[in-house]
């Protein structure tokens, strides 16, 4: 019971899932539609399994007077405070709490919250990694045999092509660059996302088969 | 640019200089930064699904006013199939019930493991293979130059090239021989592809490390001592020196407990 129902019912909704693939029929489409919004719905179920945790670790920090729970305590109130002003809106001149209309994400606080906290702290972590990414090249760009001069060869005109102090060379760097990465590269790349596709499909098939089991956990 | 947009902007300013403070060492403005931007993130993501898509897919679908049955007065009662299995990933708050979350569990891996089969082959495997077989251009062979990318020439690299790649992952039989010379070729392709992606990968990155300072000079300083602005006051200048005081005084500290440091050592 524990553990059986949960394996028919993937083998019974992946099978099906295939199948309908291969039927071009109205009534095999509304089922994919359905069962498509079912998965959305169990998922958005299971953030609050995430969001519980997230409130739960840092509670403790705080309710335990745990070195460095000033933070968890930013964490807790910036995530509050964004759900509430996600919500809180005026519909029909009155404010208040409003969960059936979208109007909050038009709030003032939760579009600034995405524009002056999200937007500058994702972009700046990613741009960090320009930094990172550089120290990791001196490590791996040592020109130590025939493979590992490739790559660095390739990387450097890849990195040199919008260079403007080249001169008439930036021409010609610039196009073998255009060419590494519209041919070489995309040989490269083709093998590897037809890999990744084979891969996927393995995998699908162990866990619909029941060979695959991690999903379902211990116990 | 007024001043109330300009203190967002100087927030903003500051979270970007505290994530940039990292590249000296883990540090508070860092951690604050850090957190504010999780919890932000959680709670802005959060109210984004509930309004795309369980309010819209569920809870609207269940009081649309279509079809009466017990409380509900909806066109597609079959929708609480979902909000209890939903319900039930729940059931992982208890140990003597968590078992149940597995139901809801199964029928997402099922669905999804079903759904990426076909999709899979179709999108990735079988276009790929598509492409990679479409018409050489024998007629254009050498294209314009050497370094033509729809060349004939370019054209039959990409083929054995991909071929080549796919020989290198293939472990059933020994790379030695002829296959073992496909299979070396592969591995150059694949290096070059590497290489091209890691340099393309840091170019993209410098972009965004140049998107960031320009932010910070010109939608920050220059803004902050820009006296043309009509809305300009003394708010935008005491506003900017408030986290560049901030940032300063740690930068100071930190001097001041390495010096200390290295007297106690010497």
């Amino acid at each position: 019971m524990k553990r059986q129902i949960p394996l028919v019912l993937v083998l019974i909704f992946g099978l099906f899932m295939v199948i309908q693939y291969f039927i071009p029929h109205e009534s095999s489409e509304w089922i994919y539609e359905y069962l498509l919004d079912w998965i959305t719905i169990i998922g958005v179920f299971a953030l609050v399994l995430g969001i519980w945790s997230l409130f739960k670790v840092n509670y403790d920090k705080i309710s335990q007077r745990k070195p460095d729970r000033g933070y968890s305590l930013v964490l807790l109130i910036s995530l509050f405070a964004t759900m509430f002003f996600g919500f809180f809106a005026k519909v029909d001149g009155s404010w208040g709490l409003h969960f059936s209309t979208a109007d909050g994400l038009q709030s003032y606080m939760y579009r600034h919250a995405y524009e002056y906290i999200i937007r500058p702290i994702q972009s700046t972590i990613f741009s960090l990694l320009a930094f990172f990414i550089a120290s990791a090249a001196y490590r791996a760009f040592r020109a130590r045999n025939v493979l590992a001069s490739l790559l660095l060869a390739a990387a450097l005109i890849v990195m040199l092509r919008f260079n403007p102090y080249l001169g008439p060379l930036g021409d010609y760097i610039s196009e073998a660059a255009n060419w590494l990465l519209n041919v070489p590269n995309l040989a490269a790349k083709r093998a590897i996302v037809i890999g990744i596709g084979l891969g996927m499909v393995a995998t699908a098939l162990k866990v619909i088969l029941g060979i695959e089991r991690s999903y379902m956990g211990k116990g | 640019m007024d001043f109330e947009t300009f203190l967002w902007t100087t927030f903003g300013a500051f979270c970007t200089l505290a994530i940039f403070s990292f590249l000296y060492k883990d540090n508070p403005f860092y951690k604050f930064a850090e957190h504010l931007m999780v919890g932000t993130a959680t709670g802005y993501f959060s109210v984004l699904l509930w309004h795309n898509s369980l309010y819209p897919n569920l809870f609207a679908k269940l009081a649309d006013g279509n079809w009466y049955m017990l409380w509900l007065n909806s066109s597609a009662p079959w929708y609480l199939i979902p909000g209890l299995l939903g319900l039930l990933m729940w059931t992982r708050f208890s140990k003597q019930y968590s078992w149940m979350s597995r139901w809801p569990m199964a029928l997402y891996i099922g669905i999804s493991a079903g759904l990426a089969i076909p999709l899979e082959m179709s999108n990735r495997v079988n276009k790929q293979l598509y492409a990679m077989m479409s018409d050489i251009s024998w007629g254009n062979f050498f294209g314009s130059g050497l370094f033509d990318p729809i060349s004939g020439l370019s054209q039959v690299i990409i083929l054995v090239g991909a071929i080549a790649a796919l020989a290198y992952f293939f472990f059933s039989k020994a790379h030695t021989g002829a296959f073992g010379g496909l299979a070396k070729f592969g591995i150059w392709i694949l290096m070059i592809g590497f290489g091209a992606s890691f340099g393309y990968t840091v170019m993209a990155r410098i972009s965004l490390f140049i998107e960031r300072v320009q932010f910070l000079n010109r939608s920050w300083i220059q803004v902050a001592f820009d006296s043309s602005n009509t809305n300009h006051h003394s708010g935008y200048i005491i506003a900017f020196l408030v986290v560049a005081m901030a940032i300063l005084a740690y930068i100071v500290r930190e001097i001041v407990a390495h010096l200390k440091k290295s007297e106690n050592i010497s």
